[in-house]
């Protein structure tokens, strides 16, 4: 039994690590350690050489110290010297005190570099294997220049121990995963995938992991690890459970080896070959019969260890989407897990259950245990299980049972979570769209909605009743009824008001008839709740006003002597106050006709994606389980909208701020005949222009600071850096004017996929929705890129200017160059690396004419501005520019080269640009065709 | 992406929020690393038998969020409770709960082996060795060496060795 004593071997390091223990307070601790320092110092720098116990021991005593989170400022030296003790014990701690504190100083990481490849070719694979498990531990760009071509010849050689292969292998995956553009495809390859079929199961299971990642980048250079890998699994699947021995864990054969021979067949469709594809359903057959027999030991380890297997198993089943049986032996197993007495086990049914519910041969089995789901839904304890369960009952809505569900997710928000309530009230206003056969429920459903959950109701959800509402003349007089009802409620949420303004401003009439709504208890009702709203809501009531003068003129002096009080007609917003104004000269100057006209009925809104759809899209992080459904979503979600047309978005209603056609103020400025403001001439919609502006963009593509945007109002500057796959962007907001700016709100959105490209954060200032004239205010926003993208950002900036309402959409110069690393590199490695990115799609290239002043040294500025290295001396032709760099995402890195080839008689150039992955050729291709 | 599934972190801590290991697989920088350590401990320790062992968490680059339950989930802590100590692995969202749950029994009963009914103590002033029992368990935020046999063969030929 190898057990251990307390502090073995390093007395002193025993005893100091009990002192230490043993203070009392911090103080005394800091004085211990300062006092051991000092020690440790003079030791290190005494005439007399240490020996290397003393050495080990100090090291180490250094290394407790700073896990005890304190600095350290010497003792490298000292730690790089044991590395090449050949004493075990002292390079360990070498070696640990390195992984642990590593240090970019440059000449050590020579002296480590150094005594690693010693190391790796002492031919002992105790060292061997601590020199791999330093390097995948740093797994810095230095060490991958170094080891990444020796570490794959360590990995295949045929005389390599076990032990050595199982690091060497996941030694490489580091460095691929870091540098992947050193570590270089080759005769090694096909002998990786061998190493499937290791004698050594310790051997499959680290390698694995590597070949894993390597197929996924390289699919179709891998491809014969899937009959390696069905092979592989059905004999341990088929294995008794003492046939693997010391790889069998309570009583179940290579439980983790499953799992990923299981995960690495869903890097690849179901086999082509049918002999294969037979021998793998067999084994997936045989995982599920496994589920149904009696445990071998009631011990928590074996049935975890069983249904590790078998979760991956359904996760592969479900990747192929192709074996109804399976799927819906899949979802049995599953629904009996969902009354299971173990928590974790009904969390991951019904997170496996959600992807299921997605795919056509298991969705009704789903929906079978819609019972248990709702209990679920009430009874659990755990609120990520209630999460799940809320999850799955959306997933698995449809026509048949969305009335309950509905009912059961609206009953739920009651008492659910705040934090997600949010987002239960998106579902449950999608499905109730989605699923509405009478649109009576659908109303009523929005406004129970409202009634439960108004806090959290966003403008998305009310907007979208009111657009389906004015689009369907059959349920406008049902939802005027209710609405009215509901309005009766002493409290009330303000969003309940804005739904009743807005819909019996437009449909009152067709409940005016009933003695109980007519026309001034509608009013009344309204106003009642008038002096509770905020300035947005009580703007909407005055604009419901206005219409209820049109369609019931007899209301009209009631209203007018309403408009007239000073609390409306002198009220201190602006914007109140001069709706109040206009509404009552309307009024009294507009004949009936011309009133008639302006406030027609709203025309319908045209059928788009629904807004809250993509709301919800939105609000879905990158990595959200939950894509399936909401592909799902998007599919059905015509059924309302017709079309379901893309690119819709919360401004659906908003539209283009128009003079006539929208009093209601939902959103666009007040009309453009009004009396102009303290502006004056610059009254006008200074933004008018429609769609993205993006002029200043592309300037950026070299720089990080500047001027992104200007003009009569507003000026914009960005002061921009970025550091590997991370950014942060200072934004400056200046009011040019003397005139303060208003609600001054800004939103960054990542349209379509480049959500899960990018992500940002607002942090720390969120601004003042206010800027004084002349003054200038400061945002910062982190980006992190994800993986390689090619759209931009969107910035939109919202403000009024003596009250009309500027609105403007700019491009967010975040481009994939910014993350760039220069690399530099001699001509000899240059070439090397442009031959192997020799695949078609790899390239990219580009001939356009010059649009500046052919400059060498502007085009070097920009070049560096892009952020590659430029390389001198590389090109046999010296007219030509070299550069190299690699983009750091936070997925993957991707190697580029770019070669610029001037011509100056015909005033043209060349681009040329090979990457690894060929989105990042194209985009770099795109954006550097504009610069030059 | 599969690819993106390894193992973030693995942190061993006490009651009290004490590191006993921390060892990472993913670039952060100190304050990161800090924050980290005391989020993970703040949001497992809260947790009694009637929640799963698994808490989701967004992690996002220059700051830490663990905002529970989360819209933008994007890993999960996968956690064991032994005694007074919290043993956490942190991994993608969609990789397999169970076989990280069972790979930290694995490992604590290696613990358990190599230190005869291992304590805290043990961890405290065995710190350096606890790391080899690591880097032979995982290696590069995946799975090395699944066999407790093997494992403790290998630490035993270590242990001999001056």
């Amino acid at each position: 039994m190898p057990a251990v004593s307390k502090g073995d071997g390093m007395r002193g390091l025993a005893v100091f690590i009990s002192d230490i223990r043993n203070c009392k307070s911090k103080e005394a601790e800091i004085k211990r350690i300062n006092k051991e320092l000092a020690n440790i110092r003079s030791k290190f720098k005494g005439d007399k050489a240490l020996d290397g116990y003393s050495k080990k021991k100090y090291v180490c005593k250094l290394l407790f110290i700073f896990l005890l989170g304190h600095d350290i400022d010497f003792g490298h030296m000292e730690a790089v010297n044991l590395l090449s003790s050949n004493k075990y014990t002292e390079k360990q701690i070498g070696y640990l005190f390195i992984s642990v504190l590593v240090n970019s100083n440059s000449e050590l990481i020579r002296l480590i570099n150094n005594a690693i490849k010693n190391d790796l070719s002492s031919r002992n694979p105790t060292f061997m294997c601590l020199a791999l498990h330093c390097i995948a531990n740093v797994g810095s760009r230095e060490m991958a220049e170094a080891f990444a071509g020796e570490i794959p010849r360590i990995l295949v050689a045929g005389d390599t121990m076990d032990s050595v292969k199982q690091s060497a292998a996941l030694c490489l995956l580091r460095l691929y995963k870091t540098s992947p553009d050193l570590v270089l495809m080759g005769e090694w390859t096909s002998r990786v995938v061998h190493l499937l079929n290791d004698q050594h199961m310790g051997v499959v299971t680290a390698a694995i992991s590597l070949i894993t990642c390597l197929s996924q980048k390289n699919p179709d250079e891998f491809k014969t690890c899937v009959s390696l890998a069905v092979s592989r699994l059905s004999r341990i699947v088929s294995s008794a459970s003492t046939d693997l021995q010391d790889y069998t864990y309570y009583f179940v054969p290579a439980p983790w080896l499953s799992c990923k021979l299981l995960r690495l067949l869903q890097c690849y469709p179901p086999p082509e070959d049918g002999a294969v594809k037979g021998r793998l359903v067999e084994c997936l057959e045989t995982i599920l019969n496994k589920a149904q027999e009696p445990p071998k030991s009631k011990k928590v380890q074996h049935s975890n260890a069983k249904n590790a297997i078998l979760f991956e198993a359904i996760s592969l089943i479900i990747h192929y989407d192709s074996e109804p049986n399976l799927l819906v032996r899949a979802c049995n197993q599953l629904g009996q897990f969902l009354q299971h007495r173990e928590t974790n086990l009904r969390y991951l049914a019904l997170e496996s259950m959600c992807t299921l519910a997605s795919s056509e041969f298991s969705h009704e089995a789903v929906k079978t245990h819609i019972e248990t789901v709702i209990n679920a839904l009430k009874t659990e304890r755990d609120v990520s299980v209630r999460q799940r369960a809320a999850d799955l009952l959306y997933a698995m809505c449809d026509r048949s049972n969305a009335k309950q569900i509905v009912a059961e997710m609206l009953s739920y928000l009651e008492t659910a979570d705040y934090s997600i309530r949010e987002e239960m009230v998106l579902k449950v206003a999608i499905l109730a769209e989605k699923y509405a056969v009478d649109y009576s429920w659908y109303v009523d459903t929005i406004l129970n909605l409202i009634r439960i959950a108004g806090d959290y109701v966003s403008e998305e959800v009310w907007y979208r009743v009111i657009q389906i509402v004015i689009n369907r003349d059959d349920v406008q007089g049902y939802a005027a009824k209710t609405v009215f009802e509901a309005l009766q409620a002493p409290a009330c949420h303000e969003n309940m008001v804005k739904v009743g303004g807005y819909i019996l401003g437009e449909f009152g009439n067709l409940i005016a008839g009933d003695p109980r709504s007519s026309p001034l208890v509608q009013f009344n009702l309204l106003h009642s709740k008038f002096h509770l709203c905020s300035v947005p809501t009580r703007a909407l009531l005055l604009s419901a006003y206005i219409k209820f003068i049109n369609l019931f003129p007899e209301t009209k002096s009631t209203i007018q002597e309403v408009l007239r009080s000073d609390s409306q007609i002198r009220n201190s917003d602006v914007e109140l106050q001069q709706r109040a104004v206009e509404y009552l000269k309307l009024s009294s100057i507009a004949s009936t006709d011309v009133l008639a006209t302006v406030l027609e009925e709203m025309p319908p809104f045209p059928e788009r994606e629904s807004s809250i759809l993509a709301k919800l899209k939105k609000k879905k992080g990158p990595g959200a389980v939950s894509v399936n459904e909401l592909e799902e979503g998007k599919r059905e979600g015509g059924e309302l909208n017709g079309g379901g047309e893309r690119g819709g978005d919360s401004s659906a209603i908003a539209s283009t701020p128009s003079p006539s056609a929208d009093l209601l103020g939902l959103r666009a400025g007040p009309p453009v005949t009004a009396a102009a403001p303290s502006a004056g001439s610059l009254l006008v919609d200074v933004f008018s222009e429609a769609g993205v502006n993006d002029d200043g963009f592309l300037r950026f593509v070299c720089k990080n600071n500047g001027v992104l945007f200007e003009n009569q109002l507003l000026q914009i500057g960005i002061k921009s850096e970025y550091r590997q796959n991370l950014g942060r962007m200072y934004l400056f907001y200046g009011n040019k004017t003397s005139v303060q700016f208003v609600t001054f709100t800004t939103t960054v959105t990542c349209p379509g996929e480049l959500q899960s490209h990018i992500l940002h954060i607002h942090t720390w200032n969120s601004l003042e929705p206010l800027i004084e004239g002349g003054a200038q205010v400061q945002q910062v926003i982190n980006i992190e890129c994800l993986t390689d993208f090619s759209d931009a950002p969107l910035l939109n900036i919202k403000f009024r200017y003596g009250g009309a309402l500027q609105n403007l959409t700019l491009k967010l110069p975040v481009t994939i160059n910014k993350f760039f690393q220069p690399t530099e590199m001699a001509s000899h490695d240059f070439f090397q690396r442009w031959k192997q990115l020799s695949l078609p799609q790899q390239e990219a290239q580009k001939i356009f004419k010059a649009n500046h002043a052919m400059d060498t040294e502007v085009l070097k500025a920009k070049l560096l501005g892009l952020g590659m290295a430029l390389l001198e001396n590389v090109d046999p032709n010296p007219e030509n520019f070299v550069c190299a760099g690699v983009i750091q995402t936070k997925a993957q890195q991707v190697g580029s080269l770019l070669r610029l080839e001037p011509n100056a008689q015909a005033q043209m150039y060349r681009l040329t640009v090979r990457s690894s992955k060929d989105t990042v050729s194209k985009r770099l291709c795109e954006l550097l065709a504009e610069q030059f | 992406m599969i690819c993106e599934n390894w193992i973030r972190f693995i942190l061993i801590q006490n009651r009290a929020g004490k590191t006993r290991l921390a060892k990472w697989y993913m670039q952060f920088d100190d304050d990161e690393k800090q924050k980290l350590i005391e989020e993970v401990h703040a949001v497992v320790t809260v947790r009694d038998a009637k929640h799963t062992n698994f808490v989701e968490v967004f992690i996002c680059g220059l700051t830490c969020y663990t905002l529970f339950p989360l819209q933008f989930r994007n890993f999960k802590i996968i956690y064991r409770r032994y005694a007074g100590l919290y043993f956490c692995i942190c991994v993608d969202v969609t990789d397999n709960n169970l076989a990280y749950l069972e790979a930290i029994h694995n490992f604590v009963e290696v613990l358990n082996e190599y230190f005869h009914n291992v304590c805290e103590l043990d961890l405290v002033f065995n710190f350096y060795k606890v790391y080899t029992v690591v880097d032979e368990m995982f290696l590069a935020g995946e799975i090395r060496e699944t066999s407790q046999t093997k494992v403790l063969k290998q630490l035993l030929m270590l242990q001999s060795l001056e």
